[in-house]
């Protein structure tokens, strides 16, 4: 499945300071769908190259990250269950304090 | 020698003060010179010293909106906009905005709602100006440094617009005072640093039923959002769970381009005009997401109120007294008014002062001195002969520790080896850094106390800081 992954507010870090991945997610065999929570396990897996508790907690985000799937809050879709669909873009950002 | 460099630059910075002192002045003398002519072209400057006619400003001039003819044309490109015009400004005269910092947010936001004539413009900061500040926090100007931010704000603030009320709150915002300045306004500008003053600002914002517009930015990156309005969500809804602190960076730290800040700023103030004048959609369910570098706004649909918040929920029972006894700064684990991180995890006999160090390098002790800050801070400012192994890839760069000391340790006649010293910018990666490299058994590694600021502040004045 070909999805379009983004990074900001400073998670960039933990993937090689990159913030747009295009990415193709295998699907495991005899599943059709892709759920949020495969999505975590697998950027975890693939995409994560340090510090990954500053990503996740548990089986899912730390808190402060926010989640959206094609711009929209993942709370609206069902968090972890939601399912992706192809090209979809899921943007995974990191609340700021600063000023 | 030290004590005369030290002399030559202080001279130096009260000639570039006294400099940008004079043509500051020349500049308010040339603006109040066109102010003139502009008032009184043809009369020119001694009708108007002697007094001509007294404005009638501050009264209604009788069309039924209660703009004053001063305002009238003060704010005429306002009313000339159809979507805005005399009913959006007469809100907006008659509404009362708290702005709580006066930083890289607060600055613009400041500037553009005494421009545009808030009824009644509130500023809230503990702080003092800081030149290090200034490329970002642009409402201060040089002959405030060392002055307090409040004051400071609020003088741009009225020589922008003497016609509306500024009022100056000198003091950081706590639990304490939080509820008795916030009750007086209409509408709450977010514009702080931190993660405890934000989870604060916004309970008490529920509390009152106020709403709040907040931004935040870093690095290169904004964010922009109204919270508790017209039935949306608060900053708990979104966040119920604090980050861990460790996740909160700080200007100080990360750094920061002045114009981003700058630029979320005035978004906070068209969104705080936007609620006090009743006209347009606030940007509320909604976040602005500002990407500096890429060039990129994106605008997401965030969820609403939450039934199971904790400050705004169906079932939540908030109240103005569990507000005041909320330790904002245990929930967050950070403090409110953030200063440096001071670690001490060392035995003293694994570390020395910076003094001590310099007597080392006089006396010609062999050694080798490894700086651990990252990379962009090394090419800041360094040591002469320092080696930059940044924390970060200390573990696979060891080796490179072990041939300098090597080489160094040959230069010894007793053959005694090289010591070594680890520095950073303050002092608390360099103790990680020493501990680590003790793990590894580099056991006579010491740790240089408080770093590169300890060695500007105690040994070489004439070091730059950042």
């Amino acid at each position: 499945m070909q999805l379009t992954l983004e990074f900001g507010g400073g998670l960039e870090l933990l993937c090689e300071s990159k913030k747009i991945h295009k990415v193709n997610v295998e699907t495991q065999k005899g599943v059709e769908k892709l759920t949020m929570k495969d999505l975590l396990t697998w950027v975890r897996t693939n995409l994560i190259k340090e510090r990954p508790e500053m990503f996740m907690k548990g089986d899912t985000v730390r808190p402060g990250v926010l989640v959206l799937v094609n711009d929209c809050d993942w709370e609206l879709s069902g968090q972890l269950n939601t399912t992706l669909e192809e090209k979809d873009v899921v943007v995974f950002i990191s609340t700021l304090h600063g000023g | 020698m030290e004590s005369n460099g030290g002399d030559a630059s202080q001279i130096l910075r009260q000639i570039e003060t006294l400099k940008a002192t004079r043509s500051d002045i020349d500049r308010r003398i040339s603006a109040l010179e066109a102010q003139l002519r502009e008032i009184n072209p043809s009369h020119g400057n001694d009708a108007v010293l002697n007094g001509s006619c007294p404005p009638i400003s501050g009264f209604d001039s009788g069309f039924g909106h209660g703009l004053s003819p001063d305002n009238i044309y003060r704010y005429s490109r306002h009313l000339l906009l159809p979507s805005f015009g005399v009913q959006g400004q007469s809100n907006l005269l008659k509404s009362s905005i708290l702005v709580v910092g006066a930083g890289g947010l607060g600055s613009p936001a400041l500037l553009y709602l005494a421009a545009c004539g808030v009824g009644r413009l509130g500023i809230v900061d503990h702080d003092v100006v800081e030149v290090n500040n200034m490329h970002r926090q642009i409402i201060h100007t040089e002959e405030y440094i060392g002055q307090p931010k409040v004051k400071s704000a609020a003088a741009a603030c009225r020589s922008i617009n003497s016609t509306i009320k500024i009022v100056e709150h000198q003091e950081a915002l706590r639990t304490s005072n939080a509820l008795e300045i916030l009750s007086q306004y209409d509408i709450v500008v977010d514009a702080t640093d931190n993660a405890p003053s934000r989870y604060m600002i916004s309970d008490c914002c529920v509390v009152l039923g106020k709403p709040l517009v907040s931004g935040a930015a870093l690095g290169l990156e904004g964010q922009l959002t109204v919270y508790n309005y017209n039935g949306g969500p608060c900053y708990r809804c979104l966040f119920p769970t604090p980050p861990p602190s460790t996740a909160c960076q700080r200007c100080a730290d990360s750094g920061v381009l002045g114009v981003v800040p700058g630029v979320i700023g005035c978004l906070q103030a068209l969104e705080a005009i936007k609620i006090a004048s009743a006209v347009g959609e606030p940007l509320s369910g909604r976040m602005l997401l500002f990407d500096a570098l890429s060039a990129r706004i994106r605008i997401v649909k965030i969820r609403g109120r939450s039934l199971q918040c904790e400050a705004c929920g169906e079932s939540a029972t908030f109240t103005r007294q569990q507000f005041q006894e909320f330790d904002y700064e245990k929930f967050t684990e950070t403090p409110l008014s953030p200063s440096p991180l001071k670690l001490n995890l060392l035995q003293a006999d694994s570390r020395i002062s910076t003094k001590e160090f310099k007597e080392k390098i006089v006396k010609g002790e062999v050694h080798i001195l490894v700086d651990v800050r990252p990379e962009h801070h090394f090419k800041i400012v360094s040591l002469p002969g320092s080696l930059n192994i940044p924390f970060r890839s200390l573990e696979a760069r060891l080796p490179e520790i072990s041939s300098a000391l090597e080489e160094e340790g040959n230069k010894t006649k007793s053959g005694s080896g090289a010591q070594l010293y680890v520095l950073c910018r303050r002092g608390n990666d360099s103790q990680r850094a020493v501990q680590y490299l003790h793990k590894m058994g580099f056991t006579s590694a010491k740790d240089i106390i408080g770093g590169l600021e300890g060695w500007a502040r105690d040994v070489d004045p004439n070091l730059p800081m950042y």
